[in-house]
C-alpha cells in the first residue's frame, strides 16, 4: 500500500464507522455497532502509527498531499479536500486516533447500561473525523470545516444525555462560546485572504516574510499585518482550546459521558488551538506582537485554572481545569517560540489527561455515578488498579523526574521544557519573564490540586454510604447495574484501556524527547514548524542554571506536601476552609465570578436587547408608524369622510393615493 | 431549445386547465376531486422540474450571457422577451424544485378548497418562473406584482387565525414598494427608449437619474428582502400562512430581492449602488443583529424561523453591493442555500403543528423521544442554519463575509457576531422542542414522520449537503454572469 492510501483509509474509516452505525445502528443492534466503530478506529490507529513510522524513519518525502476533490472556489478563494501530512499533523494522528480507539473500547465497559450507544458510538467517530479532517488540511477552509465539525461533535456529545437540563445548557454554552472564538478565526482568514490573496497555507507561508512591514486597514485602524492576523486567528484558537475569557464552556462540558471528556475536552479537541498556532508557525513568527499575545494568555490561563482547580469538590471539574490549565502552557510555549515543546506536550498531555480522566470515570463508575469528591474517600483498597493509575498520572502530569539524569514520568520531560523554554525567552523578554513564574507557580499548584485529588478520593475515611443518591444526577446509570453494595473495579474493556494509557504516562516522554525538542528533533520535525534563524531556545536549554532546573520539582514537591498536610494529615482540613466561606475561597469556588459576569453582560443583555427591538423597535416603532399607523390614519381618515365603510379596498386605495402622489412627484422632478 | 422557457414558465397552467376540465366534467364527489387536484398538481410540478433540470443541462456554462432568448413583438412597441443567464437560472430550478415538495407537505394538511389552493400554487409557480425569466422590464413588472396575488390567497384564505392582518400587512408593504418601482420603470422606459433589459444593463443612466432609480427600486426590493427596517410583514406573513405557503415565501418569493438587486440596481445604477453601498451595508449590519435577537426572544417557532431570514438576508444585501466576486456569489449561493434550508425549517414546523395544531415553543418539549427521525432531521437543518460548515448554510456565509471585509471590514465585524447569535437562536430553538424529558401530555402519543414526511425532506437534506460539501456545482453556473456583473461593475464605478 502506497502513504496516500494509508492516510486516505485513515482519515475515512472513522467517517464510514460513524455513518453506518449512526444511520443504520438501530437496526444493527448495539454489539454490531459498537465493533464496527471501534474496530474502524483501531484499523485506523494502526495506520496512523504506520504513518508516523514511514514519514519518520521512512526516508521519504517530508511532507505530501492527498488531493479528494474541489471545495470552494470562487476567484482566488480557492480550497480544496485534501489530506496533508508532514511530522506535525503526522503526531496529531497518531494522537487522536490512539486516544478515540482506547476511548470507543473503553466506551464499551463505561457505556453498558445506556440505551443510546449506537449512537454515542457514531458520535465519537464524527468527531474523530472531524478532528482529522482538521488536522490534515491544507487550506483554511477545511481546516475551519474541521474546527466546526468537531465543534459540532462536542456539542452532540456534551448534550449526549439529552433530557438532562443542565447537559443542553452545557452543550449550547460550548457550541456558542466556540463559536465567539470562530468568529474571530473567520476574520483571520478573511484578513489572510485579502492580504495575500489566497487561503491556501503554502501560498501564504511563502509570502509572509514579504508583508512583514506592511500594515493593514480594519476597523478603522492601521495594523500591523502579520500581528493583526495571527490575533484574530489566535481568538479562534481561544475559543477552541479555553483560553482565558473563553474558557467557561469547558468545566461545564463535562456534564457529557466521561469517555467524552477524556477524549474531546482533554486529550483532543481542545489541543486543536495549540496545534492550529504550530501549524501556523511560518506566520506567528513573524509577528512578535501576536506572539506576546499568545504568551500572555496561556501564561494567564496555566495559572488562574490552576487557582481555580484549587477549590473544586467535582472531580470531573477538577481535571478539567487541570486541562485548561496544561493548554495554557502548551500556548505560551508556543509563544516564547518553543514550538516543539508545545506540541510535545500536547503529545505526553493526551496519555497522562486522558489517563485521568478515564481514571476517573472508573471512579464515577464505582461509586454510582457520585461526581462530588467530598462525597468519596478511602477507595484505594476497593479500587487498587484505578487507584495505581490514577497515581501515575497525577505523577505524570506533575512531571516529577530528576533532572540531573535527565530520567521521570512523561509530563516531566514536556512541562521542564516549556518552563525551561519560558525562561531562556525571558532573558530578553518580559512577557516571556512572566510566563516562566507563572508556569512555575502554577506547577506548584497542579501538585497541590492534583494530589488533593487523589487524597480526597482515595485516602483517609470513606464518605460514599451505601444510601448514596442514585439518581441525584439522573442520568441512565441512575437505574444502577443491580449490583449495589461496595465501589467495585472496572470491568476489562475499562481496564486495559487505562493500563495501555498509564504506560504511555510513564514512558511517551522519555521515549520521545530526543525527537520532539532534543538534538534529533530537525531531522524529526523536517521543516513541519517553522522557526526563524534566530530562534535558538531549544538549542539553549542545555546551558541553564541549576536552580531553574530544580526549581519545578522544588514547587511540585511543596505542592505534594501541601495537599498532603491537607488532606491526610489534618483530614478535614480543606473542608473547614470551605465552610468559612472566606472571600479567596468564594472568589476561587466561584471560578473568579466568570459565569456570573457573563451571565448578567451577555446572557441578560441579549435577552433585554432582544425584547427592547422586538417590543419597542418592531411593534411600537416600526409597525405602530407604518402599516398599523396607516390603517389607523386612514381609519380616522375614513370615519371622517363618511363615505366609505372601512373596508380592505379603502386601505389599498389609500395606498394608490400614496403611490400616485409619490409618482406625481417624481414626474415634476424627472421632467422639470 | 427555445421556447423551453416559455414551455417551462406556462407548464404549470396546464395543470390549472386539467383541473379545472376535471372539475367540468366531474361534477358531484368533492373529495375524489380533491384527489385528483392533488395528483395533478404533483404531476405537472414534478413535469416542470423535468423541464427545468432539461433547461440547466443544457444551459452553457461558460456563456457570461442570456440563453435560451425568445422575443417577439407583443402589441405596440411591447416586446415578449425572455431569457436566463447564470445569475437566473438556478432560481428557476430552485423554484421548480421546491413546488413538488409543496404540494406533497400540502397534501393533508390542506383540507377546504382543496382544488383552489393546487390552481393558487400553479398559478403561482407559473408567475415566479416568470420573474426569472423576464428580460423585458415590463413584464418583469408584470409577473413581479401579479405573483403577489395568488401569495395574497394563499395567506389570505389557507392562513391561520389572524390572516387577514397579515395578509394586507404583507400586500400594504410590497405594494408600496411597487408603485414606486413603476414609477422608475415607465421612467426609464421614457429616458432609454427601451424596455429590453439587456439593453438596459447596456444604458448608461446619468449619475444624478440613477440615484432615483435606485431607490424606487430600492423600495421595492427592501420591502421584498426584506431589508430592515420594512421586514415587519414577514414574520407576520409566515405565521399565518400555511406551511406551503412559508416554504415558497421564504424559499424563493423573499429572494426576488436580491435578484432584482444583482438584475438591476447592480448593472443598470452602477454608480448609485457603490454611492449608497454604506446605507445597505449599515441596514444589512442591523438586520443581521437586530433581528437575530429578535428571534431568540420569539415564543412562536415559524416567527423564529421568519426572524432568522431576516438576518440571513441581511449577508445576502452585504454580499450584493461590495461588489467583489466572493459576495456576489455568496449572496447568489446562500439564496439558494436559504431557499433549501429556511423551506425545510418551515416544513419542520409544519409536521409537528400537523400533529399539534400550535406552533407555541413552550408546548413542546423532549419530542426527541417519541420522533427520533424527526429530531435528527431537524438537527440537520438547524445546523445548516447555524451555517456549519459541510451544510450549504455555510458557504453562503463565509463568503459574503469575505466579499464584504474587502469592502467594509466593519460591516463584516459585526455581521460576523451573526454566526453567534444564530448559534444562540437555532439551538436554543431546537432545545426547547426536541431535548429535555417529554412532559406535556399531548405529546405522549406524538408520532414520528411518515413515508410522505420523508419523501418530502429527502431532496432537502440531500441539496443541503451535497451543496455544502461540492458547492462547485453553483458555482459553474454562477461564475461566468457573475465575473461579467463584477466586472461591468468595477468599470462603472472605476474602482
Amino acid at each position: 500500500m502506497t502513504l496516500q492510501l494509508i492516510v486516505t483509509l485513515l482519515v475515512f474509516a472513522p467517517l464510514a464507522g460513524a455513518l453506518i452505525v449512526g444511520l443504520f445502528g438501530r437496526r444493527l443492534g448495539d454489539t454490531p455497532s459498537m465493533a464496527i466503530t471501534t474496530g474502524l478506529l483501531f484499523f485506523a490507529c494502526a495506520l496512523a502509527w504506520t504513518t508516523f513510522a514511514h514519514l519518520i524513519w521512512g526516508g521519504g518525502p517530508s511532507h505530501f498531499t492527498v488531493e479528494i476533490a474541489p471545495f470552494i472556489n470562487v476567484g482566488a478563494f480557492q480550497s480544496d479536500w485534501s489530506i496533508r501530512v508532514d511530522t506535525l499533523s503526522a503526531v496529531m494522528l497518531v494522537v487522536v486516533t490512539s486516544v478515540s480507539a482506547l476511548v470507543h473500547l473503553y466506551s464499551w465497559g463505561y457505556m453498558a447500561d445506556d440505551p443510546g450507544r449506537p449512537r454515542f458510538f457514531a458520535y465519537l467517530s464524527l468527531f474523530t473525523f472531524a478532528m482529522l479532517a482538521l488536522v490534515t488540511a491544507s487550506d483554511f477552509m477545511q481546516l475551519f470545516f474541521g474546527w466546526e465539525g468537531v465543534g459540532l461533535a462536542s456539542y452532540l456529545l456534551i448534550g449526549f444525555w439529552y433530557h438532562k437540563p443542565s447537559a443542553n445548557a452545557a452543550s449550547i454554552k460550548a457550541f456558542v462560546v466556540n463559536r465567539v472564538g470562530d468568529a474571530g478565526f473567520a476574520l483571520g482568514i478573511m484578513t489572510c485572504f485579502w492580504a495575500f490573496g489566497t487561503i491556501r497555507f503554502a501560498e501564504i507561508f511563502t509570502q509572509v516574510a514579504g508583508h512583514v512591514p506592511n500594515t493593514w486597514r480594519f476597523a478603522g485602524r492601521d495594523w500591523p499585518l502579520v500581528d493583526l492576523a495571527c490575533c484574530l486567528l489566535f481568538i479562534g484558537a481561544m475559543g477552541k482550546s479555553a483560553q482565558f475569557f473563553l474558557h467557561t464552556w469547558l468545566p461545564d462540558a463535562m456534564e457529557g459521558p466521561t469517555p467524552v471528556s477524556a477524549l474531546i475536552h482533554a486529550a483532543t479537541m481542545v489541543t486543536a488551538g495549540v496545534y492550529m498556532v504550530c501549524l501556523l508557525s511560518p506566520m506567528f513568527e513573524y509577528a512578535p506582537v501576536a506572539r506576546e499575545v499568545v504568551t500572555v494568555v496561556g501564561a494567564v490561563t496555566a495559572l488562574f485554572a490552576a487557582t481555580v482547580g484549587l477549590a473544586q469538590n467535582d472531580i470531573k471539574r477538577v481535571v478539567a481545569y487541570s486541562t485548561c490549565s496544561q493548554l495554557g502552557y502548551m500556548f505560551f510555549a508556543a509563544g516564547v517560540g518553543a514550538y516543539p515543546a508545545a506540541m510535545f506536550h500536547l503529545f505526553t498531555h493526551a496519555f497522562f489527561k486522558a489517563l485521568l480522566f478515564l481514571g476517573a470515570g472508573a471512579v464515577i463508575h464505582a461509586v454510582h455515578h457520585e461526581q462530588d469528591m467530598r462525597k468519596m474517600g478511602g477507595l484505594w483498597k476497593h479500587l487498587p488498579i484505578t487507584y495505581a493509575v490514577m497515581v501515575i498520572g497525577t505523577i505524570s502530569i506533575t512531571g516529577v523526574g530528576i533532572p540531573g539524569l535527565d530520567l521521570g514520568f512523561s509530563g516531566f520531560y514536556s512541562k521542564d521544557a516549556i518552563i525551561d523554554a519560558a525562561f531562556i525567552a525571558g532573558r530578553t523578554n518580559g512577557i516571556s519573564d512572566f510566563a516562566f513564574f507563572a508556569g512555575l507557580i502554577a506547577a506548584g499548584l497542579t501538585s497541590f490540586y492534583s494530589w488533593r485529588l487523589i487524597f480526597m478520593t482515595f485516602h483517609g475515611h470513606a464518605k460514599w454510604g451505601h444510601a448514596s443518591s442514585h439518581d441525584a444526577h439522573g442520568d441512565n446509570h441512575a437505574k444502577d447495574h443491580g449490583h449495589g453494595g461496595d465501589p467495585h473495579e472496572a470491568p476489562w474493556p475499562m481496564r486495559g484501556p487505562l493500563l495501555l494509557l498509564a504506560f504511555g504516562a510513564i514512558a511517551a516522554g522519555g521515549l520521545f524527547t530526543e525527537l520532539f525538542v532534543g538534538p534529533e528533533r530537525m531531522a524529526f520535525w523536517r521543516g513541519a514548524i517553522f522557526t526563524l534563524p534566530g530562534n535558538h531556545i531549544l538549542d539553549s536549554v542545555k546551558s541553564l542554571p541549576p536552580v531553574v532546573v530544580w526549581a519545578p520539582l522544588v514547587v511540585t514537591a511543596l505542592g505534594f506536601v501541601g495537599a498532603w498536610y491537607a488532606y491526610i494529615l489534618k483530614e478535614g482540613m480543606g473542608a473547614r476552609i470551605a465552610e468559612r466561606r472566606g472571600f479567596l475561597w468564594s472568589f476561587l469556588y466561584h471560578k473568579w465570578f466568570f459565569d456570573e459576569l457573563y451571565h448578567l453582560v451577555f446572557v441578560r443583555g441579549a435577552r433585554g436587547l432582544g425584547d427592547l427591538f422586538w417590543k419597542g423597535g418592531d411593534k411600537a416603532l416600526i409597525d405602530g408608524l407604518g402599516p398599523d399607523g396607516v390603517s389607523a390614519v386612514s381609519y380616522a381618515f375614513g370615519r371622517f369622510t363618511g363615505r366609505l365603510q372601512t373596508g380592505y379596498v379603502y386601505h389599498y386605495a389609500f395606498v394608490m393615493l400614496l403611490g400616485i402622489a409619490g409618482l406625481l412627484s417624481f414626474a415634476l422632478w424627472a421632467f422639470r | 431549445m427555445t421556447g423551453i422557457l416559455s414551455l417551462t414558465t406556462y407548464a404549470p397552467l396546464i395543470g390549472v386547465a386539467a383541473i379545472l376540465l376535471l372539475r367540468l366534467v366531474g361534477k358531484g364527489d368533492e373529495a375524489r376531486a380533491a384527489l385528483a387536484a392533488r395528483w395533478i398538481a404533483l404531476a405537472t410540478t414534478l413535469a416542470t422540474f423535468a423541464l427545468s433540470i432539461l433547461l440547466v443541462m443544457s444551459f452553457d456554462r461558460t456563456q457570461s450571457g442570456f440563453q435560451f432568448t425568445e422575443d417577439a413583438v407583443w402589441f405596440s412597441g411591447l416586446h415578449y422577451h425572455m431569457g436566463v443567464d447564470g445569475i437566473s437560472v438556478l432560481f428557476l430550478l430552485l423554484t421548480a424544485f421546491l413546488m413538488p415538495i409543496c404540494i406533497l407537505a400540502s397534501w393533508k394538511s390542506i383540507e377546504t378548497r382543496v382544488i383552489e389552493y393546487m390552481i393558487a400554487f400553479l398559478v403561482l409557480e407559473s408567475l415566479v418562473i416568470g420573474v426569472f425569466c423576464a428580460l423585458d422590464l415590463l413584464v418583469f413588472y408584470l409577473f413581479f406584482e401579479a405573483q403577489l396575488i395568488p401569495m395574497f390567497l394563499i395567506i389570505g384564505i389557507w392562513g391561520g387565525k389572524n390572516r387577514i392582518y397579515a395578509a394586507f400587512k404583507f400586500f400594504l408593504y410590497t405594494l408600496l414598494g411597487s408603485v414606486l418601482m413603476l414609477a422608475a420603470v415607465l421612467a426609464m422606459i421614457s429616458i432609454a427608449h427601451t424596455a429590453s433589459i439587456p439593453e438596459l444593463m447596456r444604458y448608461h443612466f446619468a449619475p444624478g437619474v440613477q440615484v432615483w432609480l435606485w431607490l424606487a427600486f430600492f423600495a421595492s426590493f427592501a420591502v421584498k428582502m426584506p431589508m430592515w427596517p420594512v421586514h415587519t410583514w414577514l414574520p407576520d406573513a409566515h405565521v399565518e400562512a400555511p406551511t406551503a405557503g412559508s416554504v415558497i415565501l421564504a424559499g424563493i418569493l423573499i429572494k426576488m430581492g436580491g435578484y432584482g438587486f444583482m438584475r438591476f440596481s447592480l448593472p443598470m445604477f452602477p454608480i448609485a449602488s457603490h454611492q449608497f453601498a454604506p446605507l445597505i451595508y449599515a441596514l444589512s449590519a442591523i438586520a443581521i443583529v437586530y433581528t437575530s435577537l429578535v428571534a431568540f426572544r420569539q415564543t412562536d417557532m415559524k416567527k423564529l424561523i421568519a426572524y432568522s431570514s431576516v438576518a440571513h438576508m441581511g449577508f445576502v444585501t452585504m454580499g450584493i453591493f461590495s461588489g467583489t466576486l466572493q459576495g456576489e456569489q455568496g449572496a447568489l449561493f446562500q439564496m439558494l442555500s436559504h431557499g433549501v434550508i429556511s423551506g425545510a425549517l418551515f416544513l419542520c414546523v409544519g409536521v409537528v403543528y400537523d400533529r399539534m395544531h400550535t406552533r407555541e415553543i413552550a408546548f413542546y418539549g423532549g419530542v426527541v423521544n417519541r420522533m427520533p427521525i424527526y429530531a435528527a432531521v431537524f438537527m440537520l437543518f438547524t445546523m445548516g442554519n447555524v451555517g456549519l460548515p459541510g451544510t450549504s448554510g455555510f458557504v453562503g456565509e463565509i463568503l459574503t463575509l469575505t466579499g464584504t471585509y474587502g469592502a467594509s471590514t466593519w460591516t463584516a465585524i459585526i455581521a460576523s457576531s451573526g454566526v453567534i447569535l444564530s448559534a444562540v437562536y437555532a439551538l436554543t430553538l431546537y432545545r426547547r422542542i426536541v431535548f429535555g424529558e417529554l412532559t406535556n401530555p399531548a405529546l405522549a402519543t406524538i408520532g414520528d414522520m411518515g413515508g410522505r414526511e420523508m419523501l418530502v425532506f429527502a431532496p432537502l437534506i440531500l441539496a443541503t449537503l451535497v451543496l455544502g460539501f461540492q458547492p462547485g456545482l453553483v458555482f459553474s453556473f454562477t461564475n461566468a454572469s457573475t465575473v461579467h456583473l463584477v466586472d461591468a461593475f468595477r468599470a462603472a464605478t472605476g474602482k
